[in-house]
């Protein structure tokens, strides 16, 4: 809780920090800090069970895990921005990272809530603030066309979530998850009323688009790739886990009674999000492009978790969160510094031909991109291969034989296109200088790809946690 | 602790090799495999010939999960384990003529990927398996896809995704049977053995798994991805893939398919059976029409390779003990022949039969080595290929007279297209390729010797390795008949 309120005056604390020149250059250092506060202040209440706001949120071990791996991302996420463009007049860095410190704020919510509510608030918090982030590079186009394209779906996104909720609120009487859970566990023997039903499923629409699965995905590709690339990164992670938070949050906690109802609903989303992600993914030219659609398919892996509904999926979701956003970062920040080395028109070159001969230019970054690619794909030694044998597990105890095969099938050709990055960058030849790292970047590259392979070794290490 | 040394000695002298620059790269490999070659050596003078798990190692892997990092050597792994860190010196040896391109990592991955084929063979523990089964394929890879052939990179591609789709149904077919274990789980495979699972249960267990092997193998029709990848990697990379790597399958069957799913085998064992003969004669067929010798050796050990997956889907003991004999043999008999691939590929720039020929004239060495391996490989009695083909085709006979039939082409069509080979590149005019066609140098012999011992040592005296065997498998199918 003290991590929540403390993020929120350290937002505002930013936006003071960036009133003056002499003081901005303290901004980067400061943000780092204060997410370094934040996530020490969520380690205070480990093994400690709190309400707070007359039972509006709940802070458990579950809630310190989900928000330690949002803090920790958005701390790799900081740690590798630098400037915002190039002329200064026009980029106003205090207060992107104020924005960023709220939408984290936002997404704790959204971990946290025990009351729909709550989940409302924390959505939108989280939501507008990536509306803005997505549009900040202002002169740019596409960045433009891509924060309102975001903006307007989102919008209706959140419309049909909150029109769900009032409708689940009609059928039980409640906004509280234990509320809801109280009226659909008796479901057998009492039945339901249907508005129960509809309003679930409006309210997994609502939330499917912000997780962005299929059929639900069609503004990621656009957003993610129009979006300055240190924010495509911070969405397609933090939003990313918040949101199968709270999913994981209302499904197990208030709709668990119902689960013959919905689990049928989300295996097919699962297999639509994993074929349309996989398989368009193979289609891309563009790196940037090909992770927004790949960010598609880890949604379709995370939802088998989710349908899958087991003792093990929390952890599961959780592991593989982590392990997902982990390598993500590590991917864009990599994607970040080497379409900058020769701009095509300007724009940064984020195809695939920019990566060839990564290896001599920089023999860091072909290694630490190369062990994020095999991440996700789910190579084993790796902390992604974990992630996939948890998520697969919980299915294989429930016996989801199909969806298993499918999401095996996917993977493959998810091998396909993860594998196309590392042969440009080992085994092609291109022509370009040795690219220079700042020494913060090294460190955070060296540290993130250091964390992948030590959980694809020992998994243990946090799986006890979880 | 032994094997665990085996393991290791590998992987941290190739982290060393990292660090090495020039000339002592070779060397130093080549002394690392030799010392990994006098420790297995040791391993199977000393090994004691009963049902135990020798030199086992255990540690507490994945606690929360069951999951240990256990190993050990009985019966099954020895003749694998020996394999491995036999050729893996012969293979550097080979290369000493040849400059690399950035040596350390070349004879680093060469290293990286016997520890973890050793790994493969010795594992106790299905996600460990599993581990070393997919960690092979990485090293192998980049030897294949950085300093291979022109189209290396799509061939190569092809050959890693193939192989990993396999793998992941073996890994799906793991995990359901480590869900079925009882209170906290385990991933030990003799625990695995020991479920009482429906005969449903095991026949979708029995073909996610078999899968998995049968693309490594490959066994017909997963063999696709095979002669192009052997004609483009490097000759060092196709010697560890024909000469180790493929027996990761046909061992997978014997370790995993056989105790686990015994009534899966039963149900499905023929269709499979049928497959790998249906290989056996195919392979034959196609070899004999190639005219690139590397080409031609791929599709023989294609063949091959189906008539050793036949007998241990015989679940006979002379099926079992002759794959596992036939394993070492082929490995030994493929490394020879596409050495001498190699060789003559250095000298005249072409493997194609059509421009070769003559080559004896000039090179009494080479021609004996070359027809001691051939011979071998054609299972001439006395020679090691014999005693495998034997028991493998007696095992076949003893399950089904007709698949034993078929599968006994392999002898004749065997002689045919490797006889053709010889002939066409040794015998007969020079061509202007071989004018000036130069014998064996130091170093090549020396590859070769150790070859063509091995190829008499076995032939002749089969129940030196037999023996060790013996009671490793009669266990596993007494088991299985249970």
């Amino acid at each position: 809780m003290l991590s929540i309120v403390s993020l929120s005056l350290f937002g505002i604390l930013n936006l003071f920090l960036g009133f003056l020149k002499s003081s901005r250059r303290l901004l980067l250092p400061a943000t780092l800090l204060f997410v370094a506060l934040a996530f020490a202040a969520n380690l205070l209440d480990w093994n400690e069970q709190y309400l707070w706001f007359r039972n509006m949120l709940r802070t458990n071990n579950q809630f310190i895990n989900f928000s330690g791996i949002i803090l920790l991302t958005t701390f790799f996420v900081v740690a590798l921005s630098r400037t915002f463009g190039k002329d200064e007049e026009h980029t106003h860095p205090a207060e992107y990272y104020a924005i960023m410190l709220f939408s984290v704020a936002g997404a704790m919510m959204m971990v946290g809530f025990e009351n729909l509510i709550m989940l409302f608030v924390g959505l939108e918090i989280l939501s507008v603030s990536m509306y803005v982030l997505t549009g900040t590079d202002k002169r740019n186009l596409r960045s433009n066309e891509a924060a309102l394209k975001y903006f307007l779906m989102g919008a209706f996104a959140t419309g049909i979530f909150l029109f769900g909720v009032a409708l689940v609120y009609g059928a039980s009487g409640s906004f509280n998850l234990a509320g809801i859970g109280a009226y659909t566990a008796n479901a057998r023997a009492l039945g339901v009323s249907p508005l129960l039903y509809v309003g679930l499923l409006l309210i997994l629409v609502g939330m499917l688009f912000k997780v962005s699965a299929a059929p639900f995905h069609f503004w990621t590709p656009d957003v993610y790739d129009g979006a300055p690339t240190l924010f495509t990164a911070f969405m397609s992670t933090v939003v990313k886990t918040a949101g199968f938070a709270a999913l994981y949050r209302i499904l197990s906690a208030s709709f668990g009674g119902v689960y013959g109802y919905w689990w049928q609903v989300l295996s097919v989303i699962t297999v639509l999000t994993l074929l349309v992600g996989n398989i368009t993914a193979v289609y891309q030219n563009s790196v940037k492009r090909m992770l927004a659609y790949s960010s598609i398919s880890h949604a379709g892996y995370l939802l088998i978790a989710l349908a899958a509904q087991t003792r093990q999926s929390a952890s599961a979701i959780l592991f593989y969160s982590l392990a997902y956003s982990v390598a993500t970062v590590t991917a864009f920040g990599v994607l970040m510094l080497v379409s900058e080395q020769k701009p095509v028109e300007g724009r940064p070159d984020e195809r695939y031909e920019a990566f060839n001969g990564l290896a001599k230019r920089s023999p860091l970054l072909a290694f630490a991109l190369a062990v994020s690619m095999l991440s996700l794909a789910g190579i084993p030694l790796t902390a992604g291969f974990w992630g996939k044998f948890f998520v697969f597990a919980t299915a294989v105890d429930r016996g989801m034989t199909s969806l298993l095969v499918i999401a095996v099938l996917m993977s493959v050709v998810g091998i396909y296109y993860y594998f196309r990055v590392i042969i440009a960058s080992y085994l092609k030849t291109g022509d370009g200088e040795p690219i220079e790292i700042r020494p913060l970047y090294r460190v955070i590259l060296v540290l993130t790809t250091a964390l992948t392979i030590l959980l694809g070794v020992f998994p243990d290490l946090v799986r006890h946690l979880f | 602790m032994l094997t665990l040394t085996l393991i290791l000695l590998p992987l941290v002298a190739g982290l060393v090799l990292l660090g090495l620059n020039g000339g002592a790269v070779k060397r130093v490999a080549l002394a690392a495999a030799l010392l990994e070659l006098a420790l297995a050596v040791y391993v199977v003078t000393s090994f004691q010939a009963n049902t135990a798990t020798q030199y086992a190692f255990s540690a507490d892997w994945i606690g929360s999960m069951g999951i240990r990092f256990a190993v050990g050597i009985d019966g099954i792994s020895l003749l694998l384990v020996l394999l491995s860190t036999l050729l893996v010196p012969l293979i550097v040896l080979s290369t000493f003529h040849h400059a690399y391109r950035n040596p350390s990592a070349f004879y680093a991955l060469i290293l990286f990927m016997q520890s973890a084929l050793v790994g493969v063979f010795t594992a106790r523990d299905a996600f460990l398996f599993y581990l070393f089964f997919e960690a092979a394929l990485i090293p192998v890879y980049f030897i294949a896809a950085l300093w291979g052939g022109e189209n290396r990179v799509r061939v190569t591609f092809k050959f890693f995704i193939y192989t990993l789709f396999g793998s992941l149904f073996m890994l799906l077919g793991l995990v359901y049977l480590y869900l079925q274990t009882p209170g906290t789980h385990t991933a030990d495979l003799t625990a695995f053995a020991q479920l009482s699972l429906t005969a449903e249960q095991q026949s979708y267990l029995f073909w996610a798994l078999f899968i998995g092997f049968a693309i490594k193998m490959p066994v017909f029709p997963f063999h696709t991805w095979q002669p192009d990848t052997y004609v483009e990697s490097p000759t060092p990379a196709t010697m560890l893939l024909a000469g180790i790597m493929l027996k990761m399958g046909t061992y997978g069957l014997i370790r995993v398919v056989l105790p686990i799913v015994p009534l899966g085998v039963e149900r499905w064992g023929t269709p499979a059976l049928v497959l790998s003969v249906i290989g056996i004669v195919y392979g034959s067929i196609i070899a004999i029409q190639q005219r690139d010798m590397k080409r031609l050796i791929a599709y023989s050990s294609f063949a091959h390779v189906g008539l050793m997956a036949a007998g241990i889907l015989s679940q006979t003991l002379d099926g079992v003990q002759g794959s596992l004999i036939q394993m070492l043999t082929h490995g030994i008999n493929v490394v020879g022949l596409f050495f001498i691939v190699e060789i003559i590929f250095s000298r005249t720039q072409s493997r194609e039969l059509d421009r070769l020929g003559g080559i004896t004239q000039n090179t009494p060495n080479l021609t004996v080595y070359f027809i001691i391996l051939m011979l071998g490989s054609v299972a001439l009695p006395l020679t090691n290929g014999f005693v495998g083909e034997f028991l493998l085709l007696r095992g076949v006979f003893e399950y089904n007279t007709w698949l034993g039939a078929v599968a006994g082409l392999t002898i004749i069509l065997g002689a045919v297209y490797m006889l053709r080979m010889v002939q066409k590149a040794m015998l007969g005019e020079k061509s202007g390729l071989t004018q000036h066609f130069t014998d064996l140098t130091l170093t090549e012999q020396l590859t070769l010797l150790p070859l063509a011992v091995m190829v008499f040592a076995i032939g002749l005296n089969p129940n030196a390795f037999l023996r060790l065997t013996e009671p490793a498998v009669a266990q596993l199918l007494q088991s299985m008949v249970k």
